[in-house]
């Protein structure tokens, strides 16, 4: 697949004099993780088509030090914070869309206190925001009677309430939208969260991915669909350890809608 | 004999109401041991939490067959304490059932009311018994019951189990001795209370029985009840029971704030701030009164938790429905949230003796919440999902303890596993965490 993405960047634009419309934080997963970095092209693809004006930090953005706060190190996370808050304020930034919920949730719920106030949007309600502003169509195209479930991300869901925007989406699709037994508020963790993704979990009976996998595989789906690159990470792995990944495929919302697009 | 049976009421009323007042004042100053923090914000909100979720069950009815019980119970408890006060009016004026003239028809519908929620109550009783020692429901049999905990549900139930059979006995024997013209109330006319159930029940069980007899258990019957009452109010402060009076604190002072959000340590503020301050001296001796923040960061032992954290171990009723959601501990992991909360409040209870027996001062004891009590093992098993809080029926959250623990761990003991210290170090050199330039971040956009 020819590429031919247009990534501008904040430097690029105020270079330009211009203001996008909107800040695209791609986050550490979605700029170094082989799996997210697709997620991320995706999501672009999707910006592209609806003509949307938006900028990456590229070499500027720096993680936004959720892991490190998560881990303990309260630190390492204000550090960050207020270096990311500098930037942000140096392009007069005002509203940020990001692919990644603890991104979101720390930018949007633990930067105000630290001075840094924007409208920050999950990449999901961007997208239902396009479809109902009419800036973007969508089709069933190939996931059409398709069986997708949905797993909230606890960062997305629980922690922010946002159940309907990834949903909304998946419907858009004309797929059979199937639930897990624990879903929504009472949906279970992937297991990466709290900063696990970077250690071996503690000693248990069975990984924390697992036990969501088997949640998912349970509605048998053809999609899992997750919002979040950690989950997608987590759940592919628990597909690939049931030896379904020929049969099921982990995908994210962007990635559902870019492909039904054929992007 | 009148004037005994008043000063033996008044008596028994004044220790058992001065004993739990004393007992509720230790309670109160031990949650006063926790860091400060401001939950004043909002009172509408507050108060409509409270209101939603503590007096109206809200959160019970994720789990709708519990909930149904619990309800059951907890009106009957609601209800009842109508009938407390008019036993409490006989008992130091020595008159019987004083309201019954005055309200007429109304007291009929009351206790008619008390009787039916009573029996509902009793069946809720014995449903949670089974679902205690019959069926063995995992959350209520997990390690972390095992002792004190599962005898404290089961005293609880046998209480209630009692206090019930006394409003029926007291109810059924009135209704028998008012049937044959022998009831303190109306003495010498002869009717029936109507009550719902006793009209039914007196005659049926106690028809029989001598007038003497009647008149005994109907005041065992009455005292009973008041005993039980008082036992139980003195009761709470070993049990989790105390949920009754805590949950509606707890819920007017619970977090309003989105689950996600984390509170930034304002004392790391300070610090980073002058850190990043290019005017600031480095040398300068900081202003004498710039901060009364604690010495400390993050907690290691129940004095470093904010009093609302205190709050919450009190008022843990041990349901185990953030255990049970818990994705470390479903997948086997040592961590359990309720666990987190028993510990918090052993140890609160720990410190709290230590003070008593220390004339108002706490003297090391060479223990802590950590590591004594929660090790860092469970800690780290934590996702931070939020799934116990939400889970919570009133509330609480364990996992503001597990993350200030885990603070302490990271900033005072620089004791994390070793893969977080390398992603923390990564994010610190390179801005993200793992090892990559972050003059790389835009190159995905260049590769297929």
């Amino acid at each position: 697949m020819s590429e031919n993405l247009i990534v501008p960047t904040m430097a690029e634009m105020m270079a330009k004099g211009e203001q996008p419309e909107v800040l695209f934080w791609v986050g550490c997963s979605g700029s170094f993780d082989d799996r997210a970095k697709k997620i991320t092209k995706a999501f672009v693809r999707i910006l592209n088509r609806a003509n949307v004006s938006f900028a990456v930090l590229g070499a500027e953005e720096s993680c936004t030090g959720d892991p490190a706060k998560r881990a303990g190190n309260e630190f390492a996370f204000q550090m960050q914070a207020i270096m990311n808050i500098q930037v942000f304020d140096a392009y007069e930034v005002k509203k940020i869309v990001t692919a990644c919920p603890h991104c979101f949730n720390t930018l949007k719920n633990e930067y105000p206190e630290l001075g840094g106030k924007y409208e920050v949007v999950h990449h999901t309600e961007f997208l239902k925001s396009l479809l109902e502003s009419g800036r973007l169509t969508i089709e069933g195209g190939q996931f059409k009677g398709k069986r997708i479930t949905f797993h909230d991300p606890c960062y997305l869901g629980r922690a922010n309430k946002i159940y309907e925007a990834p949903r909304d989406l998946i419907q858009k699709l004309d797929a059979e939208l199937v639930e897990m037994k624990r879903a929504k508020a009472n949906g279970l963790c992937c297991g990466a969260g709290g900063a696990q993704m970077f250690k071996e979990p503690e000693k248990g009976t069975k990984d924390v991915n697992m036990e969501r996998t088997d949640d998912a595989l349970e509605v048998k789906p053809d999609i899992i669909a997750a919002g979040c690159p950690f989950c997608n990470t987590m759940l592919t792995d628990g597909v690939k350890f049931n030896h379904k990944e020929g049969e099921i495929q982990v995908l994210d919302v962007a990635e559902l809608i870019a492909n039904a697009q054929d992007l | 004999m009148q004037i005994l049976s008043s000063i033996l009421f008044i008596a028994l009323a004044v220790v058992g109401i001065s004993f739990f007042a004393i007992n509720a004042k230790k309670i109160y100053r031990n949650i006063k041991l926790g860091q400060s923090v401001d939950r004043t914000d909002n009172p509408s909100e507050r108060w409509k939490n409270m209101l939603l979720i503590a007096f109206g069950q809200k959160k019970m009815f994720s789990r709708p067959i519990p909930a149904l019980l619990h309800l059951a119970i907890y009106v009957a408890f609601i209800i009842t304490q109508i009938e407390l006060i008019e036993i409490f009016i006989d008992g130091i004026f020595g008159t019987h059932r004083v309201f019954k003239d005055s309200l007429g028809q109304l007291y009929t519908f009351i206790i008619s009311l008390i009787e039916l929620v009573s029996l509902g109550a009793l069946i809720a009783t014995i449903a949670f018994l089974s679902r205690r020692n019959l069926l063995k429901l995992p959350r209520l049999n997990k390690e972390e019951l095992l002792g004190w905990p599962k005898k404290d549900g089961n005293i609880i139930l046998m209480m209630e189990l009692v206090l019930v059979f006394c409003i029926f006995t007291m109810n059924g024997t009135d209704e028998a001795l008012y049937n044959m013209g022998a009831s303190h109330y109306a003495n010498g006319t002869q009717g029936s209370f109507g009550f719902a159930i006793s009209q039914h029940l007196g005659p049926a069980i106690f028809g029989s029985m001598s007038e003497g007899t009647l008149h005994f258990l109907e005041r065992v019957g009455w005292w009973g009840h008041f005993a039980m009452v008082l036992a139980f109010l003195n009761y709470l402060y070993f049990s989790k029971h105390l949920h009754i009076l805590l949950a509606f604190p707890n819920t007017y002072f619970a977090n309003l704030r989105p689950l996600g959000q984390l509170d930034n340590l304002q004392s790391v503020t300070n610090e980073v701030k002058l850190m990043m301050d290019p005017n600031a001296d480095p040398f300068a001796a900081p202003a004498p009164d710039a901060d009364a923040t604690p010495a400390k960061f993050g907690a290691s032992d129940v004095q470093d938790l904010n009093w609302v954290q205190l709050l919450n171990a009190y008022s843990c009723t041990e349901c185990g429905r953030c255990t049970s959601s818990c994705p470390a501990n479903i997948t086997g992991k040592k961590l359990s949230p309720r666990n987190i909360m028993m510990k918090t409040r052993d140890r609160l209870e720990e410190v709290g003796k230590n003070i008593d027996a220390n004339k108002g001062t706490f003297i090391d004891d060479g223990k802590s919440l950590l590591n004594d009590y929660i090790t860092p093992e469970e800690l780290w098993a934590c996702t931070s999902c939020n799934a116990c809080v939400q889970e919570c029926p009133i509330e609480i959250s364990p996992l503001s303890i597990i993350m200030d623990m885990r603070r302490f761990l990271v900033m005072e003991q620089s004791a994390a596993p070793m893969e977080l210290n390398t992603m923390m170090t990564n994010i610190e050199n390179n801005g993200a965490p793992w090892q990559y330039n972050q003059m790389d971040r835009l190159n995905w956009k260049d590769e297929n």
